[in-house]
């Protein structure tokens, strides 16, 4: 058994094997792996005894659950209305520049993956991102530029 | 005891019970109210918002399909406000829709373009979304294509795989914009748990997902001097093709069609009837020997219950998602195959034909037939066994395309050799009727007589009930036969494949004893086959199956071991049933899928 | 004289923290449902997520529901643009949110809660978790039997509406059900359900612990008691407010603009666009109100300034709305796209102004025909922004 079906085995203990178990289960996955792969939806479905399919077209529905693979880090930046106005894209040209990826792409070492998200709620402190499930706010390029830098240096 | 509610609509008052949607309150009065996502094969989803209607005293526009009545309702179908927000909704729909109707296989049977007729939606001033939307065609799959560029995403096909299939291949996936209908990760048709029963097909309402067709190979077969085209027809055809020729639904047209097959040029017209009566001789001699080796050698590695295997949908869901049971289903295979390795030897022999000039072409009312044709294992000819499959649809549009006027035909006769064929072999197009056409047969053998039901209807296996249950007392059997003495044969049939599934469950909790459970992957059985005329509902279902049992109780023969070309070919060609030829020829074996 | 001039009130009841949820809770405990849920109604407390449904009521069928299981649920799925007063809540007065819980279980017969908590809010998923602790181990100790989990969103606005929330919950698309049934029949797991937003939670916990009569003395008809009012956009003091109910614009905009403020939204993305012309008309509160808009959602107030284009504003809305519509209905998932794209074709000209009408007469459809709250809310800043400054969406 590979720790993916391990890790599953565990939250379906942890939470349970009814249908609601399921997003706290994929969740789980999520959290461990930042991204639910199809290996990892086929292992639920077993796991849930329900069709693979709707663990897919559950999880696609949510865009914290990405299916597809993602960097350890994932960045999101606030594209929503007050961030906008905040100035939301220069936000994002720091971090396309830094990193040297585009929105939706993820770094060659797999460290950081960019994406652009729906309003975080911080709108009084605008503009605003999340580094996995970490906050930052009242951002500007200079300091996008130093928090990255941080997250550069750190090991994974 | 439901309450009754006043309602009025569109000023006519009306007394109903409280629990019915403003939908059928409106049936009740014949006005129609235009649905999409609504069938009533399904749960309401209320999701297209075509059946809006005015609630007066409120703002908003209620769905009428998933909006219960209640006392003093006073409900419009029709005004401005409606009819303008009905043509917003039909536009919106257009808009993300391929709309290039000429090119679609669906054009003139599609719901969609009948409601933009209805409001003449003629200036299109919403701007086009599809090539927005990135769509791809699916066409990996020898049964189904599915087209997102045509979908409108009312998810009956997704309700229809869950709820009267229990497959789930099909789901939703994605949100807002790009909300679509998916397989698992987006894979094809054909890389997922899809059984091929072309239930979506019949559900859906425009041109998203059709059979894949094969028409003009048909044609081009045909034209062929070289050629010799053989057809074959399913029992079930026989009670649909009319519907798509200007019959009533549930009128017999076997006479019709045959004429109809060998006015477009088929070199021979031939029953699948005839291989569903040998079907049952297989069959039903297997069902005798798995008996005795289970009962009396105590042969462990014989299974019991044994499941029926004529329906390729089911065999592939239970390659899928009971493969342990695989052992369990009879090693027969389904009536088409049967005929088609008959065709390219039996016949081919009998007519001195050279097997490889043959073509075989079958008349189903299924897509899943197209997909076991394809099947490795169905090559037992040295050829492939079938060449092309059909469906009902399939052939009335070839029939249209001829210009033959199918109501002014004469009645004629199938060809001989493997055109006969019994009530027995007709009833396989109903649920329960290879159970039914299998009692009559077994109970025979095994005691010399008739199986006792007046007029040999074994009713208790007949209906529409999704799961039924029968159990048969042997008395007094023949001397090889004595061993089942006294014993009651236990059956059960179900149809549809969530119904399949609640039979696999008993079976497996060892909660029931059957003996012999009988599957079919559609809804009625082929009757309500996937490839059958659209639309389909539990009316015109109900309607089919009478006719089925008319068609079988007019057959001066209804007991498929008196077939004389069942005879026949015992005789000449294959032996005895269940023998080594019968093995090579009739009988197959299936391997294990995943589930995931 | 009886011209009542409003001036801008703030109050101080949400986050006064006196540390006294295990007196309100116990004392309130004692008292008799029908006692409870009469002084709710009498408040004339209405939901502050959106809908504005009144609170008293949604208790009391709850309450009269023939279920053995119930469930009372605290909406925390605060995705409206705009908005980001429960995030505060919780953060600083989460006992308060347990309390008014546990004491809508008492009422309705309910013995399980759940907060719904949005994915992007995960990093206070363990403050909460503690708060739940020591407040499960409190009711014990009185032997109220009541048991509170989180569940976490995982990024889907729509999950905010009560039955796409419901299920969410289930381990299903977020895509909002038929109505009826409501969720006070058939809500979460087919049982009757209170679905309460975290701020109402909290007046209701001022309501027991001040009565329902101090409550009523705040606001004015129709729209009674305080609100937060989440505070952004191009104001020189963003932040989390509580204001007593029915201030005119006017009134805030002095208070809150920065001197040169051209238009504010109220309510969030499925609010409504007021301009400069209309502020001393507009009053804040709910539907019934004298003159001007209702409050459709939580309480976001964003202003926008001189140097902002309504163009872009809007078009950030609809880009939000097409993403995050469920994509069911058609209304919705169509409607937005072609709302989104209408605008653009507008803007570059391929499309005549009068096009503009065309979607005036669709979001108005969608107000009409949509299947929930959010299909039907987006012609509200549709039409307001397209209304108002129609210049600016014309080339």
């Amino acid at each position: 058994m590979n720790s993916t079906q391990t890790l599953i085995k565990d939250l379906a203990r942890q939470y349970g094997r009814d249908r609601r178990n399921l997003l706290p289960i994929i969740q789980g996955v999520v959290e461990q792996e930042n991204y639910i792969s199809e290996f990892a939806m086929i292992e639920i479905a077993k796991e849930l005894n329900m069709p693979a399919s709707d663990v897919f077209g559950t999880a696609s529905f949510y865009s914290f659950l990405e299916h597809r693979k993602m960097g350890f880090y994932v960045i999101r930046v606030c594209k929503t209305i007050a961030c906008a106005m905040k100035g939301t894209n220069q936000i994002m040209h720091a971090i396309e520049d830094m990193l040297k990826v585009k929105i939706g792409e993820t770094t060659p070492d797999g460290k950081f993956t960019v994406l652009q998200t729906n309003c975080l709620g911080w709108c009084h402190k605008a503009p605003a991102m999340l580094i996995n499930d970490e906050v930052f706010t009242d951002l500007s390029p200079e300091r996008v530029r130093e928090i990255l830098g941080e997250y550069m240096r750190k090991n994974r | 005891m439901n309450e009754k509610v006043n309602i009025t609509i569109n000023g006519v008052p009306l007394r109903v019970d409280e629990n019915k949607t403003i939908l059928d309150a409106a049936e009740e009065l014949n006005i129609k109210i235009p649905t999409l996502c609504y069938h009533k094969d399904l749960c309401v989803a209320g999701n297209c918002r075509v059946c809006v209607v005015e609630q007066v005293g409120t703002n908003k526009l209620p769905a009428a399909c998933a909006t219960p009545v209640h006392d003093g309702m006073e409900i419009m179908t029709n005004s401005l406000k409606v009819r303008n927000a009905r043509k917003h909704i039909i536009e919106l729909l257009l808009a993300e829709h391929n709309a290039e109707c000429t090119k679609c296989y669906k054009n003139g049977n599609c719901e969609l373009q009948e409601l933009a007729a209805e409001y003449k939606i003629i200036n299109q001033e919403f701007m086009n979304l599809v090539a927005d939307h990135g769509c791809t065609i699916d066409d990996f799959s020898p049964s189904i294509m599915k087209d997102d560029s045509r979908c409108i995403r009312c998810q009956r096909c997704v309700r229809t795989c869950a709820e009267l299939q229990g497959v789930n291949a099909l789901t939703v996936a994605y949100k807002g914009s790009e909300m679509k209908i998916s397989t698992f990760f987006e894979k094809p048709i054909s890389d997922v748990v899809c059984t091929n029963c072309g239930q979506c097909v019949n559900h859906c309402p425009t041109g998203a997902l059709i059979e894949k067709n094969y028409i003009e190979e048909v044609w081009e077969a045909i034209s062929d001097p070289e050629k010799h085209v053989v057809v074959q027809t399913a029992p079930a055809v026989r009670v649909g093709l009319g519907e798509e020729l200007g019959f009533e639904v549930g009128e017999r047209v076997t006479g019709k069609m045959v004429a109809a097959l060998k006015r477009l040029g088929f070199d021979a017209v031939l029953d699948t009837d005839f291989t569903a009566d040998l079907t049952i001789l297989e069959e039903g001699t297997e069902l005798l020997h798995r008996l005795k080796e289970a009962l009396v050698d105590k042969n462990p590695d014989v299974k019991l219950p044994m499941a029926t295997s004529c329906s390729p949908g089911w065999i592939k869901y239970i390659e899928h998602m009971y493969p342990e049971y695989l052992p369990n289903l009879s090693s027969c295979k389904s009536p088409q195959q049967m005929f088609g390795a008959l065709v390219k030897t039996y016949y081919a022999k009998e007519r001195k034909i050279k097997p490889e000039n043959i073509i075989s072409v079958s008349i189903m009312p299924c897509t899943a037939k197209k997909f076991e044709a394809n099947r490795p294992e169905m090559h037992d000819s040295g050829y492939r066994d079938v060449d092309y499959v059909l469906t009902t649809r399939e052939l009335a549009i070839m029939i249209k395309q001829a210009g033959i006027e199918f109501m002014k035909l004469p009645d004629e006769h199938y060809d001989r050799l493997m055109g006969e064929s019994t009530g027995a072999g007709v009833i396989f197009g109903a649920t329960g009727g290879v159970m039914e056409a299998a009692l009559r047969t077994a109970y025979e053998i095994v005691t010399g007589r008739e199986v006792p039901f007046e007029n040999l209807n074994i009713t208790a296996v007949r209906g529409e009930d999704g799961l039924r249950e029968a159990k048969i007392k042997i008395e007094n059997p023949v001397k090889e036969w004595a061993f089942l003495d006294g014993v009651e044969l236990k059956c059960a049939v179900a149809h549809g494949l969530i119904n399949a599934r609640e039979v696999m469950e008993l079976v497996k909790s060892g909660k029931s004893d059957y003996h012999f459970i009988e599957v079919m992957a559609c809804p009625g059985g082929c009757l309500g086959g996937g490839g059958q005329p659209i639309p389909t509902d539990p009316e015109i279902r109900k309607r089919r199956m009478e006719a089925i049992y008319a068609e079988d109780m007019g057959m001066p023969i209804r007991k498929s071991h008196e077939n004389p070309e069942v005879k026949q070919i015992y005789q000449s060609f294959l032996g005895q049933p269940y023998s080594e030829k019968s093995h090579e020829l009739l009988h197959t074996k299936y391997l294990p899928r995943e589930r995931y | 004289m009886s011209v009542t001039t409003y001036q801008l009130k703030r109050v101080d009841l949400i986050f006064k923290n006196e540390n006294d949820w295990k007196q309100i809770l116990s004392k309130t405990l004692k008292r008799k449902k029908e006692d409870i849920i009469n002084s709710l109604i009498s408040s004339e407390l209405k939901g502050r997520g959106g809908a504005g449904f009144p609170t008293g009521m949604k208790w009391k069928l709850t309450s009269e529901a023939k279920e053995e299981t119930k469930y009372v649920i605290c909406n925390a799925d605060e995705g409206e643009p705009g908005t980001f007063k429960d995030r505060e809540i919780l953060t600083q007065v989460p006992h308060k949110v347990l309390t008014a819980m546990a004491i809508c279980a008492y009422v309705t017969g309910a013995s399980e809660g759940y907060i719904y908590l949005r994915g992007e809010y995960k990093f206070l998923q363990k403050s909460l978790y503690n708060a739940i602790g020591e407040f499960e181990r409190y009711c014990e100790e009185i032997g109220f039997h009541f048991r509170i989990a989180i569940f976490m969103g995982s990024g889907a606005y729509i999950c905010g509406e009560e039955t796409a929330l419901m299920e969410s919950m289930e381990g299903r698309r977020g895509e909002p059900r038929n109505k009826p049934p409501f969720p006070t029949d058939s809500g979460y797991l087919g049982k009757p359900t209170v679905v309460n937003n975290v701020e109402t939670l909290v007046h209701t916990y001022t309501i027991f612990k001040y009565g329902a009569k101090k409550f009523r003395d705040l606001g004015v008809q129709y729209s009674r008691g305080t609100k937060l009012f989440s505070i952004s956009g191009d104001t020189p003091i963003p932040g989390i407010y509580e204001l007593e109910l029915g201030m005119t614009l006017s009134d805030f905009v002095e208070e809150f603009g920065d001197g040169d403020t051209k238009a504010v939204q109220v309510g969030g993305a499925s609010g409504f666009l007021v301009p400069r012309k209309r502020f001393a008309e507009t009053q804040i509160g709910f539907q019934g109100k004298l003159t001007g808009v209702s409050l459709p959602t939580g309480g976001s107030m964003m202003l926008f300034n001189s140097s902002r284009s309504m163009f872009n504003v809007l078009n950030n809305y609809l880009d939000f709305f097409e993403e995050e519509s469920c994509g069911q209905c058609t209304p919705c998932r169509v409607g937005c796209q072609q709302l989104l794209k209408g605008i653009h074709a507008v803007k570059r000209g391929d499309k005549p102004a009068v096009y503009l009408n065309k979607l005036l007469k669709l979001s108005e459809n969608m107000q009409y025909t949509a299947k929930c709250g959010l299909g039907q809310s987006v012609g509200n800043s549709f039409a307001s922004i397209v209304e108002n400054f129609r210049e600016e969406m014309i080339f």
